[in-house]
C-alpha cells in the first residue's frame, strides 16, 4: 500500500509540474475545461498534447486550425461531441456523396444498370466472341466495364473522401475499424462489389458507436457478409431434421423425397406448399441439390467477430453454430436482402458454449447464437482489447483493457461507452501512448490529405495510393483484416513507399492536395525558412518533432521566398492517368503494382514543397 | 573484424553516391566485403499457398479406392489412355497431379519434383490464421512465439564474419507487409517489386530524406527507414532488372508470376539473395472447386506456369536453388454441399530443385477409408511440417541450429529429400 500512496503521489505531483511548466511556456494552453473529469487529474501529456493526441486517435488526422477548435471547446467536451455523431451536422459530407450512384441505389438496383460485362457475355453465347462480336455489342461491353470500374471507384474513393469531409470523425474511424474488423472482400465474387456500398452504410457506419448486439445482428444479416462467408448456401446435412416452408419440423421425408413430391405436385397441377411457387420452385429443387453445412461464417463469428482466436470454443461449437444459422441466407441471390428460409434450416438440438438450442425452432436459433456470443465474457474482453489497440498503443494496459471490457459487460455491449472509457483514460493521455502507434497506410494518406486541408478526390487516384502503400480498400482477402500493430506495418519496402508518396503529394501529383497553396501556405510562401518549417511541423506533426528531424527540414538550400514559379512541382494536370481497377471475380488484380504509375518520375523539390515533401516522409509522420 | 567487406566487386558507384552521407553508413558499405558467400551459394524459395489447398486435388491420390467416392462430383479422374489432359498426370500408378499441373510434369518427369503428401501441421486447428500462423513460426499450437522459423535460421547461421555477408537481401519477401515466417531478429526485405524499390527524385531530396531516419532512435520506424536507404543504393547498383527471362522461359501476367520473375532477377544479380519467399493466395474453396477445370484448375494453371517459368528462367542455377511450396492445412477428404471442401488437416508439399530427389512422392500414405481420416473427416498426418522445413534448411543451407528454429521438436524421421 505504501508503494502505490507514493507512486500515486509522485504522479500527481510530475502532472502538476508539467502542467506547471506548459502554462508558464504557453499562457495560451488555460482553456483546458475547468470541468474536467477527476481523470484529467492524473494525465501526463500537457494540454496542448492532449489535444494532439485526441485528433491524431479519435479522427484521421487534424485538419487546418483544428487544433485550435478543439482546444476552445475543452479536449473533453470534444470527445464528448464525437462520441455523439447524431449531433453533429454533416453538410459538406452530405453534399459531396449526393452524386454517388452507389450510396444511393440498391444492389438489386446496380445490378439492374450495371450488370457485369461477364452476364451479357453468357446471353451473347457465341455471338459474344471476340471475332464475331458486332459493333454494338463491343460498346455495350465496354460500357458495361466502364459502369464496373466507377461503381468500384465509387467505393473505395467514397471511403477515403469520407475520411477527409465527415466532421463525424471519431464516426469514420469506428466506421474504418469495424470494416476491418468484420472484413469482407471486394473480389470475394461478381456480387459481392454490388453489395458493399450497403454493407458499409447501412450496416456499419450507423451502429459503429452503438449496441454491439446490434451491429452483429446486422452484419449477421446482410447481404455482403452472408456472401463474403458462404453462410447463404449453408444448409442443414442430410441426415438433421428441417423445417417445411410453414416453419414446422418436416415429417420423417428425406430430402430426397421431399424434392420428388415437391416436383410431382408441380408435374401434376396439384396445389403446392405455402412458400412454394411454380417460380420458385425451380430455385427450392436447386437448394435442395446443393445442400450441406458450410461452416464458414460460424467459424468466423467465434473466432473473428466475437470470442476471439483464444475466447475459449470448441470444433464442437463452430458446427453448432453453423448449424444454428442454417437458413440464414439471401432472397433471390446474389443481390437481394436477407431472408430466412426453414426449408434449408437444420431444426434439430444444437449445444452452443454449453446452451442448449432445443430442436424445431427456425430463425430464433441464429439470434439466440447471436445473444449468446454478444454478451460472452470472452467477447468483451476480445472487443475492448482491440478498441485498446486501436485508440492507445500496440500493446495496451492490461488495467485499461479490463476497465473497457468490464464497461462492455455492464452497458451490454454499448460500444460508445466502451471507447469512452478508452479515451478519456489515463492510458490514454499517458506518456506512453503518445505517438505510440505506427500509421496504417490508409491512415498515413488520409492524414497527410487532410493536414494540406485537401478537398475530396472523385477520381479513382488517391484511393490507388492507399492501395500502392499496401491497403487496397475493400482488398483485404482473408476474414482477419489488416494488420493493427505497427510491427507488421512497417519493413523496407512499406517506408520506402510512403517516403514517395510525401514526395508526391509535395510535387501535386495527388488530386485535390497542394504543396503550396494548403491554408496556412499563404503566409509561409515568402517567410523565412526557419517559420516555413515551424509552419509545416505545426500542419502536418502535431506542432512537434524531434532537433534531429527539424534540423534536417531547416537544412535546405535556397532558404527563403520560394514561389510557385521557381519550383520545379509539376501541375496536377501531369498526372499520369490512373490504371483501370481490377474487376471482381477474374484473376486478382495487382493495385498496388498498378497506381505504382502514380509515383513515377516524381520530381526534385525546392522550397515549401521540400520541406512538406520531407516532413511527410519523416518518422514522426509514419505514427500518430 | 576489418576484413574488406564489400557489397559488390564494383562499388565505385556506390561510393560516389554514398559520400557525404554519416561515417557509419560509409563504414557498412565501401569497406564492405566480398562477394557474399550466400551469393555464391544455395538459395531456398518458399511458396506459400494462402488459404487451404486442396492436396487431394493437387496432387491426386486416384489409387485410394475411397478418393471417388468421397468427391462424387469434384473428383479428378484417374489417369487412362487416351484421355489427354481430362484426367490426373500419372506419377506412379498411385497418385497424380491435377492435369493443370502439367508445366511441372517435365520437373517430376527429369527427378527435380517431389511431392511430399500427408503433411502439415499437427496441430488440431481448422483455422486459417491459426494454421499460417503454426506454419509460418513453426511452432504448432504455441502463439506466444514472437518471431518466424526462416527467420531464426537466418538469425541462428552463423556469424557474418564467419561464412556471410551482411546484404540486405539475404532475406526477401515479395509482398508488400513482411511474412510471419520472416519476422524477427534477422533483417529481411519485404517488396512488392523491384521496380519501385527506389526513393524518388533524387539528389539533396534523397540524402536528407535518409537523414532523416538517421538519428539513432531504436524503433520500428527508423530501423526500417535505415534498412530501406542501404537496400535501395545496393539495389540500384546491381540492377537485378537488367536480366531478362532465359530459355524461353514465360511469366503469367499476374502477381504471383510477376514475383517469382523477379526473385529469379534477384538471384541472377549476385546480391547474396539466400531465402525468399512469395505467396498466393485463392485457394478456399468452400463453393465450387471444379474438377479438371474450374476455380481451383485456374488457380494451379497460375501456379504450376509461375513455378516451371522460374525454374526454366534459372536454368543451371537450379542445381543451387530449392523451392518448397506449403499451405497451411489441406481440406476436407469429402465435398461439402456446395461442391467445394472445408478446412481440413494434413495437405501435401511440393520440394523442387537439382538437389532434390525427385521423381518420388514422399511420406506414408495414411488411406482415405473412414477409420483411417482424422476425426472421421479429413487426410490424416503422418509428416510433421517440421520435418521437411529441417531437413530442406539443414541439407541445402547448412542449417546447424535446428532446436531453436523448432523448439520442443525433434524430427522422428527422414525423408531423404536431398540425399
Amino acid at each position: 500500500m505504501h508503494r502505490t500512496d507514493r507512486r500515486t503521489q509522485t504522479i500527481v505531483l510530475t502532472v502538476l509540474l508539467l502542467a506547471g511548466c506548459s502554462r508558464a511556456a504557453a499562457p495560451s494552453l488555460t482553456s483546458t475545461p475547468a470541468s474536467a473529469p477527476a481523470d484529467a487529474a492524473f494525465r501526463e501529456l500537457t494540454a496542448d498534447q492532449q489535444v494532439a493526441q485526441a485528433l491524431s486517435r479519435l479522427t484521421f488526422g487534424a485538419r487546418p486550425g483544428e487544433a485550435q477548435r478543439v482546444r476552445a471547446m475543452g479536449v473533453d467536451q470534444w470527445i464528448d461531441l464525437q462520441l455523439h455523431p447524431e449531433r453533429i451536422a454533416d453538410p459538406s459530407a452530405e453534399s459531396f456523396f449526393a452524386a454517388y450512384e452507389v450510396y444511393h441505389s440498391t444492389p438489386a438496383e446496380l445490378d439492374e444498370r450495371h450488370p457485369r460485362p461477364q452476364t451479357v457475355l453468357n446471353q451473347l453465347g457465341k455471338a459474344g466472341n471476340r471475332a464475331n462480336r458486332s459493333a454494338a455489342d463491343s460498346a455495350r461491353l465496354r460500357e458495361l466495364a466502364q459502369g464496373q470500374r466507377r461503381m468500384i471507384s465509387e467505393l473505395q474513393g467514397g471511403r477515403v473522401a469520407r475520411a477527409l469531409v465527415s466532421e463525424r470523425e471519431l464516426q469514420e474511424v469506428m466506421t474504418d475499424f469495424w470494416l476491418n474488423h468484420f472484413n469482407v472482400y471486394l473480389q470475394k465474387g461478381p456480387p459481392e462489389h454490388y453489395l458493399l456500398a450497403q454493407y458499409e452504410n447501412d450496416v456499419i457506419r450507423p451502429n459503429a458507436l452503438g449496441k454491439f448486439r446490434t451491429l452483429l445482428g446486422a452484419v449477421a444479416k446482410s447481404p455482403a457478409m452472408l456472401f463474403y462467408l458462404d453462410n447463404w448456401e449453408s444448409q442443414a446435412d442430410s441426415n438433421r431434421p428441417r423445417l417445411n416452408a410453414q416453419g414446422r419440423v418436416a415429417g420423417n421425408m428425406t430430402p430426397q423425397q421431399a424434392q420428388r413430391a415437391l416436383e410431382r405436385r408441380l408435374r401434376e397441377g396439384q396445389p403446392l406448399p405455402p412458400g412454394v411457387t411454380p417460380q420458385n420452385v425451380q430455385q427450392l429443387v436447386a437448394n435442395q441439390r446443393r445442400r450441406g453445412l458450410n461452416e464458414n461464417y460460424g467459424r468466423e463469428l467465434l473466432e473473428l467477430h466475437t470470442l476471439g482466436v483464444d475466447g475459449g470454443y470448441t470444433q464442437a461449437d463452430v458446427i453448432a453454430a453453423a448449424r444454428a444459422l442454417t437458413g440464414w441466407t439471401i432472397k433471390r441471390p446474389p443481390v437481394g436482402a436477407f431472408t430466412f428460409n426453414p426449408q434449408m434450416h437444420d431444426a434439430g438440438e444444437k449445444v452452443l458454449l454449453g446452451h442448449t438450442l432445443r430442436a424445431g425452432r427456425g430463425i430464433e436459433d441464429g439470434e439466440e447464437v447471436l445473444d449468446i456470443v454478444a454478451r460472452h465474457p470472452s467477447t468483451a474482453r476480445y472487443i475492448a482489447t482491440k478498441l485498446a489497440r486501436r485508440f492507445v498503443s500496440d500493446t495496451p494496459p492490461g488495467a485499461l483493457v479490463e476497465r473497457a471490457a468490464a464497461t462492455f459487460t455492464r452497458t451490454d455491449g454499448d460500444i460508445r461507452e466502451v471507447v469512452r472509457t478508452i479515451v478519456t483514460s489515463p492510458e490514454f493521455f499517458a506518456r506512453a501512448a503518445y505517438r505510440a502507434k505506427v500509421k496504417s497506410p490508409f491512415e498515413v494518406v488520409v492524414s497527410a490529405l487532410r493536414a494540406l486541408g485537401a478537398s475530396p478526390d472523385t477520381s479513382p487516384r488517391t484511393a490507388a495510393l492507399v492501395a500502392l502503400l499496401g491497403q487496397p480498400i475493400y482488398g483485404h482477402m482473408a476474414p482477419n483484416g489488416w494488420p493493427e500493430t505497427g510491427d507488421q506495418w512497417m519493413n523496407t519496402g512499406a517506408i520506402l513507399n510512403r517516403i514517395n508518396f510525401g514526395i508526391a503529394v509535395a510535387a501535386n501529383r495527388v488530386p485535390g492536395a497542394s504543396a503550396l497553396t494548403w491554408p496556412g501556405a499563404e503566409a509561409l510562401r515568402d517567410a523565412p525558412l526557419d517559420q516555413q518549417v515551424d509552419g509545416v511541423v505545426r500542419a502536418l506533426l502535431g506542432g512537434e518533432a524531434s532537433p534531429e528531424t527539424r534540423a534536417i527540414l531547416t537544412s535546405g538550400e535556397n532558404p527563403f521566398a520560394q514561389t510557385a514559379r521557381d519550383t520545379n512541382v509539376e501541375p496536377s494536370a501531369a498526372m499520369t492517368p490512373p490504371p483501370p481497377p481490377g474487376l471482381p471475380g477474374g484473376t486478382p488484380p495487382d493495385p498496388a503494382a498498378a497506381a505504382q504509375r502514380l509515383l513515377q518520375r516524381l520530381p526534385l523539390l525546392k522550397g515549401l514543397p521540400q520541406i512538406v515533401g520531407l516532413a511527410i516522409g519523416s518518422p514522426e509522420f509514419q505514427r500518430r | 573484424m576489418t576484413m574488406p567487406r564489400r557489397y559488390f566487386l564494383k562499388s565505385g558507384a556506390i561510393a560516389l553516391a554514398t559520400m557525404g552521407l554519416s561515417p557509419s553508413f560509409l563504414r557498412r558499405t565501401v569497406f564492405a566485403m566480398e562477394l557474399p558467400a550466400a551469393a555464391k551459394g544455395k538459395v531456398l524459395i518458399c511458396l506459400f499457398q494462402r488459404g487451404a489447398a486442396d492436396a487431394l486435388n493437387i496432387v491426386v491420390p486416384f489409387g485410394d479406392r475411397w478418393y471417388r467416392q468421397l468427391r462424387p462430383s469434384i473428383a479428378i479422374p484417374e489417369p487412362l489412355r487416351g484421355q489427354g489432359t481430362a484426367a490426373a498426370l500419372d506419377l506412379d500408378g498411385f497418385f497424380g497431379l491435377h492435369p493443370s499441373l502439367a508445366p511441372l510434369k517435365p520437373l517430376w518427369d527429369r527427378g527435380l519434383l517431389a511431392p511430399i503428401h500427408a503433411v502439415g501441421s499437427p496441430s488440431s486447428t481448422r483455422s486459417h490464421f491459426d494454421a499460417q500462423d503454426y506454419m509460418e513460426s513453426g511452432t504448432p499450437d504455441v502463439k506466444s512465439t514472437a518471431d518466424g522459423w526462416l527467420n531464426r535460421y537466418l538469425a541462428t547461421s552463423g556469424t557474418c564474419e564467419a561464412n556471410c555477408a551482411p546484404t540486405p537481401f539475404r532475406a526477401v519477401a515479395m509482398t508488400q507487409q513482411t511474412p510471419r515466417m520472416l519476422e524477427g531478429a534477422a533483417p529481411t526485405v519485404a517488396m512488392n517489386s523491384l521496380e519501385e524499390f527506389s526513393v524518388r527524385g533524387g539528389g539533396d531530396q534523397v540524402t536528407r530524406l535518409e537523414a532523416l531516419y538517421r538519428t539513432g532512435s531504436a524503433d520500428v520506424v527508423h530501423g526500417a527507414g535505415k534498412d530501406m536507404f542501404e537496400a535501395v543504393k545496393m539495389l540500384k547498383s546491381a540492377n537485378p532488372l537488367q536480366y531478362q527471362p532465359q530459355n524461353g522461359a514465360t511469366y503469367p501476367r499476374t502477381p504471383f508470376g510477376n514475383h517469382l520473375r523477379q526473385i529469379a532477377q534477384l538471384i541472377k544479380s549476385n546480391v547474396g539473395l539466400e531465402v525468399a519467399f512469395a505467396d498466393v493466395g485463392g485457394w478456399d474453396t468452400h463453393v465450387n472447386q471444379g474438377a479438371v477445370q474450374g476455380q481451383l484448375a485456374q488457380r494451379l494453371d497460375d501456379f504450376a506456369s509461375s513455378i516451371a517459368a522460374l525454374t526454366a528462367d534459372l536454368g543451371d542455377r537450379m542445381e543451387d536453388v530449392v523451392i518448397l511450396t506449403m499451405s497451411e492445412f489441406g481440406r476436407m477428404a469429402k465435398q461439402n454441399g456446395n461442391g467445394g471442401t472445408d478446412h481440413g488437416h494434413a495437405g501435401a508439399m511440393f520440394a523442387i530443385g537439382g538437389a532434390v530427389k525427385g521423381r518420388k512422392v514422399y511420406g506414408r500414405w495414411p488411406g482415405l477409408a473412414p477409420e483411417q481420416l482424422y476425426e472421421g473427416r479429413d487426410l490424416a498426418l503422418t509428416t510433421d511440417f517440421r520435418t521437411v522445413f529441417a531437413e530442406v534448411t539443414r541439407a541445402h543451407l547448412g542449417a546447424t541450429r535446428l532446436d531453436a528454429m523448432f523448439p520442443g521438436f525433434t524430427p522422428t524421421d527422414r525423408l531423404g529429400l536431398l540425399g
